[in-house]
């Protein structure tokens, strides 16, 4: 107790050290405070105690304050007497001095002032220092205690796997010790069995000693009269020979259920090759048109393994080791073509299903979009044109002004637009003529026909009148043949004509057109006025839209009458119609 | 649907005729054989004792009357009925009789497995078979009779012994890779011989007749393994039933698995029919209590049941089984192809009032029967795919692709169907009681539409 007692004011001398040092340090400015209020008091002191200048130390004053200037580092002001010896000083640079002194002054009070701002600045960074020294110290201690506490849970984590390590050991010990049990218990239940038994099968065999030294009397049988065999036969001796034949039987059994299994084995292997090869064939057709489309290398292949494939068919048969292995290679190789290509579609399917998807989003912002774009556009457009026209409205205005501009301009485009008309007249004039001219045609066409006509109404007038006159047929066959011969060959060539004309293209439609009107004139069957009716109405439809053509197809038109009759001879198939067809077509144009 | 009246029985011994026209019952000591078209009594035999068994021979002439405590076996003929037959097994026990596929000779497992005794109606022979093993399945015939394997256990290892059932000739004889044979069945076409391990390993074997081992299978380890095993009628397809509640089938090519049926509590198998077993008190029809009540006090507990389909997914009830029991009741253990081999019904013991029918074509699930109460017994038509199976009430379910029906069995005293048997026609069925029996006519023109 005495020592505790003795032992505090120790301790609290030395935190009065403390808070004395800290005080020593945070109050120098205080002190420094201290020191300024001295200089008031000293000043105040003056009056009383002894003046620092009096009328008989005047000079030495001066001097004194002279060096003192000099030690200040004022040396050009120097303070002197007015007049050697005098009380009285030179103002001047005494002022002077005195101001300069006051300016040092004053600079000084504020470093002073400044410095003690930075003190306070310091003191509070200090304060702020310290707090945070503070702080992180809890936070160190904190941080230690968590260390520690960590450590200790590892500690007892590690304890913990040691005990569990020295039970798992324990354990495996005891595993191990049951197991050998367990083996020994089985070993000597297996021993004790056996000794079992044998004891078990000493005693049977005992017994039935006994019991066969006995001679049971009871052991018998009492059968009023033996039965015959089930199967009828009589019981054999046992002999060599019926062992034997008792093999003999079991062999042919066992051949028997082989040989059956053997053939239900062939049966189904027979089947599962039928299925192979349709699902061959099936792999083939599948697979075979696909390279067509898709590249010629994969076609090349497949190529060579249908060769395979029918080579292994035709051996299949011979079902030698070799085709069947060459059968399944080759379905093994189609199977793994169809599986390439089953993914390949699959993954193309699922590409294309995500595509769509996405693309219907980037459809819509895209058609979004595209309007914006358009309509963006016109807007700019618009305000192109309407940009334009201001401007020309502001032309026209400006123009105005001046009249003579605007009459030459007027003239420039009245110009064009007489030149422009002249050019259309122009055009008028020659499709007039072209008209003109196609009228003429036409009008010599149906004078032709009409004479055609009346001519074939002659001609059947005549042919009638033959054959009215005599009704025996060999009179005047010569004609009458010759006749016919022109009428067929006119007939054939007119559906060729029709289908000449549905194959080629519709704009060629008015060329047909024009060597298809002769046709008539030559059969001048009923039928032809009709078309010819119909091409009427054609060709001035056609002529007005290809004017360009018109001047030449007239001469084309006689020319083609005598090239028609001449290929429709040669004109049987259908290739052939085609390309002469091309042929015509170059000789129009 | 016509149902029959009630007869008798005991033991539930009730066989027809391999040729379908007989039906031989056992009451007592005494054995009735009827006709099965008109059920009059033919022929009536009495026995010296309680018969335990009673099996017809492959011909239907004889029918075997087995009375294991005493250790005797009788044989009546059908044709002579003064013609009789007892064999004594004397002292040294009997436990288990059947015929030979012949019916000729009778073939009896004296008992703690000592021997078999084989002896024939025709020459009065006696052979012995030592070794026999007392297993699951220890001794199968071939379906056409030829072939008779046997499972034998000497010098703490497991053989297998092919006969020739002709003359009992030691056709084969080898060693099985096992460590506890537990079973072997013959495949429907005799070539391959299927034999399997106990229940503490995995493992099925594949002989061929001649003794060559084909294949051996094994989905896993350390853990209990096959519990049932079944061949499908076409020989096609194994199927293997095991604790981990799934059925493998094996296919008859590579004998590799094809495919794994699998029995979860819940089916979210939405191809899938769950046909579930709804049960009506049967207040609503009074006026059949009106009839029967006073008579037998059992009808007020006979209630109508039908079938309503669930819609997946659909929980089933799970026993959990205690695992410190032997044979726990968890795993497959009945399996049943249909007779064209197209469907697999299938039970899974911790859900023992479920009944699974697997499309074997589809390898798929095609229906899912619950049922109220454990079943007890199913059986596939031996003609169609039809499924009849009893659950130990007084109805009788059938399931056929069409659809599923419950059908109250119309007799009276409540009768509870325990098990059944298809006659060999499909056209009826052979309910048994406990101590009674009834025929059940199906009008199949009318299934057929």
């Amino acid at each position: 107790m005495g020592e505790w007692w003795t032992t505090v004011p120790i301790g609290t001398s030395m935190g009065n050290y403390e808070i004395s040092s800290i005080s020593h340090v945070t109050m120098s400015p205080s002190r420094q405070n201290n020191l300024v209020s001295s200089l008031p008091l000293s000043r105040s002191s003056y009056n009383v105690i002894s003046a620092f200048c009096t009328e008989d130390n005047m000079p030495q004053c001066i001097s004194y304050i002279n060096q003192e200037l000099d030690s200040l580092g004022l040396c050009s002001t120097r303070i002197e007497a007015s007049s050697p010896g005098g009380a009285t000083i030179n103002t001047v640079p005494a002022l002077n001095a005195m101001y300069e002194i006051m300016t040092i002054h004053r600079r000084n009070m504020c470093n002073l002032e400044e410095l003690e701002k930075d003190q306070l600045k310091t003191s509070s960074n200090l304060d702020h220092i310290q707090m945070n020294n503070s702080r992180l110290k809890d936070q160190l201690e904190l941080s230690i205690r968590e260390k520690s506490g960590l450590h200790e849970t590892e500690r007892q984590l590690q304890l913990k796997i040691k005990t569990l390590q020295s039970c798992l050991k324990t354990e495996k010990d005891e595993v191990q010790k049951l197991q050998s049990i367990i083996a020994s218990r089985a070993s000597q239940y297996s021993h004790d069995a056996k000794r079992k038994e044998r004891e078990t099968a000493k005693l049977k065999e005992r017994l039935s000693q006994l019991l066969v030294e006995r001679k049971d009397k009871k052991l018998a049988m009492d059968v009023l009269n033996s039965l015959g065999r089930s199967d009828g036969k009589r019981s054999h001796w046992k002999t060599t020979k019926t062992t034997a034949s008792h093999e003999g039987e079991m062999y042919k059994s066992l051949l028997n259920d082989y040989e059956v299994s053997q053939r239900s084995l062939m049966l189904e292997n027979a089947e599962l090759k039928k299925v192979l090869q349709q699902m061959k064939k099936e792999m083939i057709h599948i697979l075979s048109p696909r390279p067509t489309r898709d590249d010629s290398l994969d076609q090349a292949e497949s190529d060579g393994e249908e060769k395979v494939g029918d080579s292994s068919r035709e051996t299949l048969d011979q079902s030698c080791e070799q085709a069947r292995e060459q059968l399944t290679n080759s379905i093994r190789q189609q199977w793994r073509k169809l599986r390439n290509h089953m993914e390949k579609l699959d993954s193309q399917a699922s590409k294309v299903q995500n595509q769509m998807e996405s693309n219907k989003e980037v459809a819509q912002r895209e058609t979004h979009e595209d309007e914006m774009e358009r309509m963006r556009r016109e807007v700019q457009q618009c305000k192109e044109f309407i940009h334009a026209q201001q401007q020309l409205l502001q032309q026209q205005l400006h123009t105005s002004f001046d009249d003579e501009t605007a009459a030459l301009l007027n003239d420039c485009y009245t110009l064009e637009e007489k030149e422009r008309l002249k050019e259309e007249w122009r055009l008028f004039e020659e499709q007039k003529r072209n008209f003109e001219r196609e009228r003429k045609n036409f009008t010599d066409a149906a004078i032709r026909l009409g004479r055609e006509k009346k001519a074939f109404e002659e001609d059947r007038a005549s042919w009638l009148k033959n054959q009215f006159l005599n009704m025996t047929p060999f009179t005047d066959r010569r004609r009458c043949s010759s006749s016919d011969g022109q009428s067929a060959l006119s007939i054939r060539s007119e559906p060729e004509m029709r289908m000449s004309s549905t194959k080629s293209p519709p704009a060629k439609s008015s060329n047909h057109a024009a060597f298809s009107t002769p046709k008539p004139t030559q059969s001048a069957t009923v039928p032809s006025t009709t078309e010819l009716y119909r091409t009427l109405r054609l060709i001035p439809d056609g002529s007005s839209s290809r004017h360009s053509k018109q001047g030449c197809w007239p001469e084309s038109s006689t020319i083609e009458d005598g090239d028609f009759r001449v290929k429709s001879n040669r004109i049987r198939c259908g290739d052939l119609s085609i390309f002469s067809l091309g042929g015509d077509e170059n000789s129009l144009t | 649907m016509n149902f029959s009246e009630v007869f008798k029985q005991s033991n539930q011994l009730c066989k027809v005729s391999p040729d379908g026209k007989y039906l031989a019952t056992c009451v007592q000591y005494r054995l009735v054989v009827r006709d099965v078209e008109t059920l009059q009594i033919l022929q009536l035999y009495t026995c010296l004792d309680q018969i335990s068994n009673m099996d017809w021979s492959s011909d239907s002439l004889f029918i075997l009357c087995a009375m294991y405590k005493r250790g005797l076996v009788q044989v009546w003929s059908l044709e002579q009925p003064d013609w009789h037959c007892k064999i004594d097994e004397g002292s040294i026990g009997l436990v288990s009789s059947r015929w030979s596929p012949d019916g000729r000779h009778i073939l009896n497992t004296t008992e703690f497995h000592l021997r078999v005794t084989v002896w024939s109606l025709c020459t009065k022979a006696v052979s012995y078979i030592k070794y026999p093993k007392a297993c699951q399945k220890g001794i199968d015939f071939s379906r056409d009779g030829c072939y008779m394997a046997l499972a034998e256990r000497r010098d703490c290892k497991d053989f297998v012994s092919v006969f020739v059932c002709d003359d009992w000739h030691l056709l084969r004889h080898f060693e099985t890779e096992t460590q506890d044979l537990a079973g072997l069945e013959w495949s429907p076409n005799g070539c391959v011989l299927a034999v399997w391990d106990s229940c503490l390993e995995y493992k099925v074997l594949l002989y061929s007749l001649d003794g060559r081992l084909l294949s051996t299978y094994s989905a896993y380890e350390w853990s209990l393994g096959v519990k049932s095993v079944t061949w499908s009628p076409s020989s096609q397809f194994l199927a293997i039933g095991s604790y981990d509640e799934k059925v493998r089938i094996l296919n008859h090519i590579t004998w590799k698995k094809i495919t794994q049926f699998e029995h979860p509590a819940t089916i979210n198998n939405t191809k899938a029919v769950v046909y579930k077993e709804v049960v009506k008190r049967p207040a609503v029809c009074s006026d059949d209590l009106s009839l029967h009540n006073i008579t037998i006090g059992n009808t007020l507990f006979n209630t109508q049941s039908k079938y309503e389909i669930c819609p997946t997914p659909v929980q089933l009830p799970v026993v959990k089984p205690d695992p410190d029991r032997a044979n726990p009741k968890i795993g497959v253990s009945t399996l049943a192809f249909s007779s064209d081999s197209r469907y697999l019904a299938t039970k899974n013991d911790n859900m023992a009032s479920v009944v699974w029918v697997w499309d074997v074509q589809k390898m798929s699930l095609v229906a899912v029967l619950e049922q109220t109460t454990a079943v007890r017994c199913f059986q596939w038509d031996p003609r169609r795919p039809r499924l009849a199976l009893c659950t130990g009430n007084t109805k009788l379910y059938l399931w056929s692709p069409a659809g599923c029906v419950s059908v109250q069995v119309p007799t009276e005293g409540g009768f509870q169907v325990q098990s059944l048997n298809w006659h060999c026609s499909g056209d009826s069925l052979i309910l048994l009681g406990k101590e009674q029996l009834c025929l059940c006519y199906m009008d199949n023109d009318q299934e057929d539409k």
